[in-house]
């Protein structure tokens, strides 16, 4: 099983629409129902942000170790697990946004995909493609663009993504 | 232990969500704090259910199932099955039943989370938990409720528990009482399009007025049904008069805040005279009077759903349409949400009140909020809906206005987006 730690290093996809960032994403932009038949995890990375218009090709482009930067209430809509699994595919280490559909920010966790969410955070705090660290224990964003700050991963969320994800906690618990 | 658990709350003040949650497991618990929680009531529906068994299977050992009375699983998407797909994942999920002795509420039963409190098997105070997004539903009996992925759930069929976030709480005071024509439908509307900018979101709202306490279990389900589009963790109603007969209880029985409790914030809206509303495309959250749309002409209606399914709503559709007859080339799609309300609109004659009207009558389910129960709308078509989302793709591909029962019937017997006021003689 992958090493999993605190301070994640990676590049920065921001996700922005007229120079602000885009807010609402909901499950079918991130992965659209036309494609919940998919169960094996490996398969859904190609998928991932292919209705979210001007992010079509994200699943071609994306690197492992990217992570995604986002506005508000990222996730809403359906329950569907594979709007987390479709990143864990490709490799992306952590999504940031100003907050979180409860329902999402839940299943990442579960899926042990760090997301970190950053109330404050500026439509043009951080460039597209910057390399940034965030340290989820602190809940830090930096990067040669500035510094901001977030909410602490802590308790049993922090617990369940050191541990690999909701039964691999269980198991070791 | 519990004689402990009372002091502390006692000393503290809680929400209703933290007494819920306290009392389920977590301890005194406040805001932030992430605790884990037995839950009462473990379901999955026909959508996720297949990959609920997979997790548990996966994950679960050899005796998978903490407590086969308190697991179910409800169809209720895709009922009975159209895909094959559906319905693969709908015999996984029998087979996988019947091996471990737990009840379904199969394809003629109707929508989950209304099953759940029909049967009572969600009281108030209580937890549950499934695959249902508007699962926290069940805010409207006083109760928690959460939609969750299959992970969580499988977790929960397992474990009997989930970890859950405390929420913070804000209270909501709606002041003041709807005008003659307006419905419960016409007061989440008024939330929705007050709170369009993400001030409910992670939030657990706790809802008093005058109106809410003498509303009834129907109002409270047609509210808290649009919790999740609200951006709301749940709409909690404190259990009035009409809620606590309903399941037999006494207000000691029940879960409600303590006057020392601390709320985030306290908005107050006022719902005094309030007319018909609708939500325009493509939110819910576009909310404006009926009369701005009086010209937009429809091509059907829809009644039904989680919002607006119940016996009470199916009640106000056949007495509006009792006599009268829906526009020529407009189609009325009528969708119970149980079995049981089914078979009090056949004993009542209100099937027979809407049949003559010229509307059609489906078996119960998610009706027009699922994939084709009841048909989708193509290009172009216009749509006034009872349910609780019209974004862009979710009833069809063509344009769908939220709106109450009555605004639904007025408009499909005018054959254009028309408030009950409308109808002559009403």
């Amino acid at each position: 099983m992958e090493k999993r730690t605190l301070v994640l290093k990676g590049r920065l996809w921001v996700l922005s629409r007229d120079g602000e960032l885009i807010s609402d994403i909901d499950t079918d932009m991130i992965y659209h129902n036309a494609h919940l038949a998919v169960t094996d995890v490996s398969k859904m990375g190609q998928y991932a942000f292919g209705n979210l218009k001007g992010y079509e090709e994200f699943a071609k482009q994306a690197r492992p170790g990217d992570m995604v930067l986002a506005g508000a209430n990222f996730g809403s809509g359906s329950s569907r697990q594979h709007a987390v699994d479709c990143f864990k595919a490709l490799g992306v280490q952590a999504v940031i946004a100003r907050s979180f559909g409860a329902i999402y920010k839940r299943n990442a966790i579960n899926s042990a995909l760090p997301v970190l969410e950053i109330p404050a955070l500026a439509d043009k705090a951080f460039a597209h493609f910057e390399q940034v660290e965030i340290d989820l224990g602190t809940g830090t964003l930096r990067g040669p663009s500035g510094s901001v700050q977030g909410k602490p991963m802590s308790g049993v969320a922090r617990d369940i993504y050191m541990a690999g994800g909701l039964f691999e906690f269980a198991r070791g618990e | 232990m519990a004689y402990d658990g009372y002091q502390m709350e006692a000393e503290m003040g809680g929400t209703m969500m933290e007494k819920i949650l306290s009392s389920h497991g977590a301890g005194d618990c406040r805001p932030g704090d992430e605790v884990w929680i037995g839950i009462d009531n473990r379901t999955a529906r026909d959508f996720a259910g297949a990959s609920v068994v997979a997790n548990v299977e996966k994950n679960g050992g050899a005796k998978p199932i903490a407590d086969p009375s308190r697991t179910f699983f409800t169809f209720d998407c895709n009922v009975p099955a159209n895909t094959i797909p559906y319905a693969d994942n709908q015999q996984t999920i029998r087979n996988f039943a019947r091996k471990h002795g737990l009840k379904v509420f199969d394809v003629d039963a109707g929508i989950g989370s209304h099953v759940v409190i029909e049967n009572r098997l969600a009281r108030p105070g209580s937890t549950t938990v499934g695959t249902d997004s508007h699962l926290n539903i069940m805010g409207a009996i006083g109760a928690f409720g959460q939609g969750m992925g299959d992970v969580d759930i499988a977790f929960s069929f397992v474990s009997g528990r989930v970890w859950f976030e405390v929420p913070p709480s804000v209270k909501l005071v709606l002041e003041g009482i709807p005008g003659a024509g307006a419905e419960a439908k016409d007061v989440a509307l008024t939330i929705l399009g007050r709170f369009n900018h993400h001030e409910l979101l992670g939030k657990s709202v706790e809802v008093y007025g005058e109106w809410v306490e003498r509303a009834t279990l129907s109002d409270f389900i047609t509210i808290a049904s649009q919790g999740t589009e609200m951006g709301a963790v749940t709409i909690l109603f404190p259990p009035n008069r009409n809620v606590l007969d309903y399941f037999g209880m006494t207000e000691a029985e029940a879960v409600y805040a303590d006057p020392d409790a601390t709320y985030e914030a306290e908005y107050r809206v006022s719902i005094d005279g309030l007319k018909p509303l609708v939500a325009a495309p493509p939110n819910p959250n576009n909310v404006h009077p009926v009369s701005q749309y009086s010209d937009v002409r429809i091509d059907g209606a829809f009644i039904g759903s989680c919002t607006n399914g119940t016996l009470d709503d199916m009640r106000l559709a056949a007495k509006l349409l009792k006599g009268r007859k829906v526009a020529p080339g407009v189609m009325l799609k009528v969708v119970p949400a149980t079995r049981s309300v089914w078979r009090t609109m056949m004993k009542e004659g209100l099937i027979d009140d809407i049949f003559e009207a010229g509307g059609i009558i489906s078996n119960p389910g998610c009706g027009g909020c699922a994939s084709g129960q009841i048909g989708m709308t193509g290009r172009g078509e216009v749509q006034v809906s009872t349910s609780n989302r019209n974004f862009t793709g979710k009833q069809g591909a063509g344009d769908t206005y939220l709106a109450g029962v009555g605004t639904a019937v007025a408009s499909a017997v005018l054959g254009r987006i028309a408030g009950v006021g409308e109808l002559e003689g009403v």
